[in-house]
């Protein structure tokens, strides 16, 4: 039992608990306190200077971020003093920030808006200090604006618990800023999860968000979309729908209205996935293998390995990632079906992910020349066209997807959440291995928000020792144990965001731990309701196996590739933008 | 010097110092009694003992002066600490060039009294100092402050209970222990005066009686800051007080000195050793510095900043840099 106790807020009592801080028992009872660098995933850093609070009785002002909750503790939220203080913090803050309000991840949910109405501020009482801030090109993926950073270092520290360390702090004459690494053994992973943890919009994806027409403009190709899956229970937030709500069908209508014919769902893509998978992973309970396979759906783990542990390469599976062997399977397969020469398609990823952006830039998964996805879109700037295109997102008539590949099974759906991988794996080689008609379908062990999470999964006889990361923080960790004993695990799935895709650096803001369990949730909610709920059961990967995927060129072409060790990325400086 | 029962000598040393009245040299000026007993009562077994000898202060330099004059008096108050906190393990924290300077001497002497001491060069410029930072420094961890509570007397270095003091404290408790303490304390003087130096000289005059004691007392009309540079700016005529901080006295004379050019001088002082991580000591010394010209000068917002520094800073260099601007600015340029 944890000790209850209470302290009291503004004249009226409150509980708390032992190591509670004032600002989470606010957050729980709606006392409103500003807290723009505070972030529950992370320790509070104390940086921003707004969330302000006053014990009673003493002389100075506290951070409510880390100030620990006491019995009988007195404090006041509010005051002449406080408001003061906050207000000149403020306006002291947007002087560091070069707003660009249009162009923003946070698209209007910025909080420093908000304070800055709420507390009635100048915003430009300060001349703008960082306007000629250097813009930074990470590689072809990811975007540092340092002109809009107000150096609440947040992203150094998520950098850091990421076990990437890339983003770094330099003190330079007589200031200090955050910089991109420059050491050549550093390099940026394309996770995104700075992106998610600043409050001040520095980050972004390539091309976000002036290039979100672009896949769209060309009538002459035929434009076929399809999205990832969890960005069926995180796109409605974009519009004002509850965290978590699944939206799958008025996400195939908003997508039509924007003229693609076809609407595909990169779900089935990993059903394929899966099969491909599973079959590696029959071989390792063979004993055929004898290395541990890793997952390698996530192109931020796949970069973390090749750039950091290059020597774990050969764990990775070949098999391609969901909307990788869709695409390719939509420029043959279906292309020939249609009769459409495959130049002529344009095919768009809508993805959760920064890290999607780099990876189709990869060679090695060009198809005849072609390549399987042209372009990458994230969530966030679907929204973004969505909004600017007038779609009312929210009162929008529901589509279905189109055929053939509309219909995943409810595996490839949790493909979106930490363990949906290994979970949707293990389902079909249990029915590999045993054969079993009527099998237990459901992998607990495996869910769930914990960073690391370990098994052993029985499966007839055999065992498969198991483990699923989220967040890269830990994997270094792991990864020793395995250099110290290669069969400590037999199967890993990493996932580079907490959460995995759900959490993802493409995904609409705010993200946090609650979030992506609502987001997680609304995914494992339909599986549950499908009555096809294992990947080889798909009639339509049946049929593909049975029409295309019958030997083994296409089956390499369309569903494998290779990985090799990276060198560090490119990072250009980009002149500064017109503000 | 130790005779009779241990257990007793040892509480009889935390009550002479606490007797004795001493307080830390480092500025702050907290009861160095007390804060053994804390240590020492502190849960644990292993502890630290470390002296600082960071001195980053520009216009104080007795921690180099009592380094080259008594090395093994503070090596001695050092052991002293060790023995009642009962540790073995402690640190001398050093400024770079007092580091490269004094290392052979304190090693011969370190190693003559048998003690494992471990000299450690500091990394950073003033903030380093400080006493967290300091812990973190030896940690290997980034150059910033972090929240107090808990202090060092319980979470210290690696977490462990860590007795931190200034050089002139640990040099000041051989003197009690052996009942020689004469209530002396150690003065940097410096500015616009003949004699500058460090002087050795009673706790107890006033600014005034030392200026004219050392043959400092200026013909010309001047004004003087006291403690170290964030200290107060006083005029002639509010000397007969003692001096405070770090026992610093800096003469300027009136006529000669542009305030302007002084403000200028200390702010790109504490732009430059800030640790920019807090948002008010960051934002405010970087605002302070473009109104401090005479046409730019802004009474509003020198207010407000002076204001947030004192009130939302995260540490005690944050809070404590308006001191001297406001002094300077309410008795120089308006008074």
């Amino acid at each position: 039992m944890v000790k209850k106790f209470k302290i009291n807020i503004n004249g009226k009592n409150y509980w708390a608990q032992a190591n509670q801080t004032i600002l989470e028992i606010a957050k729980e009872n709606k006392i409103e306190i500003p807290a723009l660098c505070y972030h529950s995933d992370l320790e509070p850093l104390e940086s921003c200077r707004l969330c302000l609070v006053k014990e009673k009785n003493k002389k100075e002002l506290l951070t409510a971020c880390s100030l620990k909750a006491q019995p009988k503790m007195k404090i006041i939220t509010d005051s002449p003093e406080i408001e003061r203080a906050r207000k000149i913090n403020l306006e002291l803050l947007f002087a560091q920030h070069a707003e660009e309000c249009h162009d923003c991840v946070w698209s209007y949910q910025c909080q420093l808006l908000e304070l800055a109405k709420k507390y009635k501020i100048k915003i430009n009482r300060f001349p703008d200090r960082k306007k000629d801030y250097p813009i930074y090109q990470i590689g072809p993926a990811f975007i540092f604006e340092s002109a809009k950073c107000i150096d609440c270092r947040n992203c150094v520290e998520i950098c850091q618990n990421q076990g990437v360390g890339f983003l770094k702090l330099e003190k330079k004459f007589l200031e200090t800023r955050i910089i991109p690494s420059r050491d050549k053994n550093k390099d940026c992973i394309y996770c995104g999860q700075c992106l998610v943890h600043c409050p001040a919009g520095s980050f972004e994806g390539v091309g976000e968000f002036e290039d979100v027409e672009k896949p769209f403009l060309d009538k002459s190709k035929t434009i076929v979309v399809q999205f990832a899956p969890s960005i069926r229970t995180s796109i409605g937030e974009g519009f004002g729908l509850p965290v978590g709500n699944i939206v799958t069908n008025k996400l195939v209508a908003g997508i039509k209205k924007l003229g693609a014919k076809n609407v595909f769902d990169v779900s089935v893509g990993a059903d394929f996935t899966t099969i491909e998978e599973a079959n590696e992973l029959v071989e390792a309970l063979r004993k055929k293998r004898k290395l541990p396979i890793f997952t390698s759906c996530c192109p931020a783990w796949v970069k973390f390995i090749e750039f950091y542990f290059p020597e774990f390469i050969p764990c990775l599976t070949t098999v391609r990632s969901p909307h990788i062997i869709l695409g390719g399977l939509i420029k043959t397969y279906w292309a020939e079906k249609q009769k459409i020469d495959p130049k002529n398609i344009i095919i768009v990823s809508i993805m959760p992910c920064i890290a999607k952006k780099y990876e189709i830039t990869r060679d090695e998964l060009k198809i005849n020349g072609l390549k399987p996805v042209d372009y990458v879109l994230t969530t966030r700037e679907l929204i973004h066209l969505f909004k600017k295109r007038k779609i009312d997102f929210k009162r929008i008539k529901p589509v279905e997807l189109d055929m053939p590949f509309g219909i995943p099974s409810g595996a490839g759906v949790i493909y979106g959440a930490t363990g949906g991988v290994m979970e949707s794996a293990l389902r079909t080689v249990q029915k590999i291995i045993t054969g079993k008609k009527r099998m237990k379908v459901e992998f607990k062990q495996v869910r769930g928000m914990k960073g690391v999470k370990e098994a052993k999964i029985k499966i007839g006889k055999k065992i498969l020792k198991v483990a699923v990361i989220n967040g890269t923080g830990e994997v270094s960790k792991i990864l020793m144990k395995l250099k110290k004993n290669l069969h400590f695990y037999d199967y890993l799935e990493v996932m580079a965001c907490p959460g995995g895709c759900v959490g993802g650096g493409g995904q609409p803001l705010p993200i946090d731990a609650m979030v992506r369990k609502n987001r997680a949730e609304g995914l494992y909610q339909i599986d549950r309701k499908k009555e096809i709920r294992l990947a080889h059961e798909n009639p339509i990967i049946k049929k593909v196996y049975q029409e295309f995927l019958n030997n083994e060129k296409n089956i390499h072409d369309v569903c494998h590739t290779v990985f090799k060790k990276k060198k560090k990325g490119v990072i250009k400086i980009l002149p500064p933008r017109p503000i | 010097m130790y005779y009779g029962n241990k257990k007793q000598f040892m509480l009889d040393i935390i009550e002479k110092i606490k007797k004795s009245g001493l307080r830390g040299r480092s500025g702050s000026g907290f009861l160095t009694g007390l804060k053994w007993e804390m240590v020492k009562n502190a849960p644990g077994t292993k502890k630290y003992v470390i002296c600082n000898a960071a001195e980053g202060d520009p216009n104080i330099f007795k921690d180099g002066f009592i380094l080259r004059n008594y090395p093994e008096e503070v090596i001695k108050g050092i052991e002293i600490a060790l023995k009642v906190i009962k540790s073995k393990e402690s640190y001398i924290y050093l400024r770079k060039d007092y580091f490269q300077k004094y290392k052979q001497l304190l090693e011969k002497i370190i190693k003559r009294r048998k003690l494992s001491t471990k000299l450690f060069k500091k990394p950073g410029g003033y903030i380093s100092g400080e006493e967290t930072v300091l812990i973190r420094a030896i940690e290997g961890k980034s150059l910033e402050p972090r929240k107090k509570p808990p202090y060092p007397t319980t979470d210290g270095l690696f977490n462990l209970p860590t007795l931190i003091n200034n050089i002139e404290t640990f040099y000041f408790v051989p003197q009690i222990v052996d009942g020689r303490y004469k209530k002396t304390r150690f003065y940097s003087l410096g500015g616009e005066i003949k004699n500058s130096g460090v002087y050795e000289l009673s706790e107890d005059l006033t600014i005034e009686t030392i200026l004219k004691m050392t043959g400092n007392w200026p013909r010309f009309k001047f004004f003087v800051q006291v403690g170290g540079t964030t200290g107060e700016i006083l005029l002639e005529n509010e000397l007969k007080q003692k001096t405070r901080g770090l026992g610093g006295i800096i003469v300027y004379s009136f006529n000669k000195t542009d305030p302007f050019i002084l403000m200028n001088k200390w702010i790109d002082f504490f732009r430059q050793e800030n640790c920019d991580k807090c948002m008010s000591c960051r934002e405010g010394v970087y605002r302070l510095k473009e109104i401090l010209t005479p046409s730019k000068f802004d009474n509003k917002i020198f207010n407000d900043l002076v204001f947030i520094l004192e009130k939302t800073s995260f540490c005690p260099l944050g809070k404590n840099i308006s001191l001297p601007f406001k002094s300077l600015i309410k008795k120089i340029i308006n008074g």
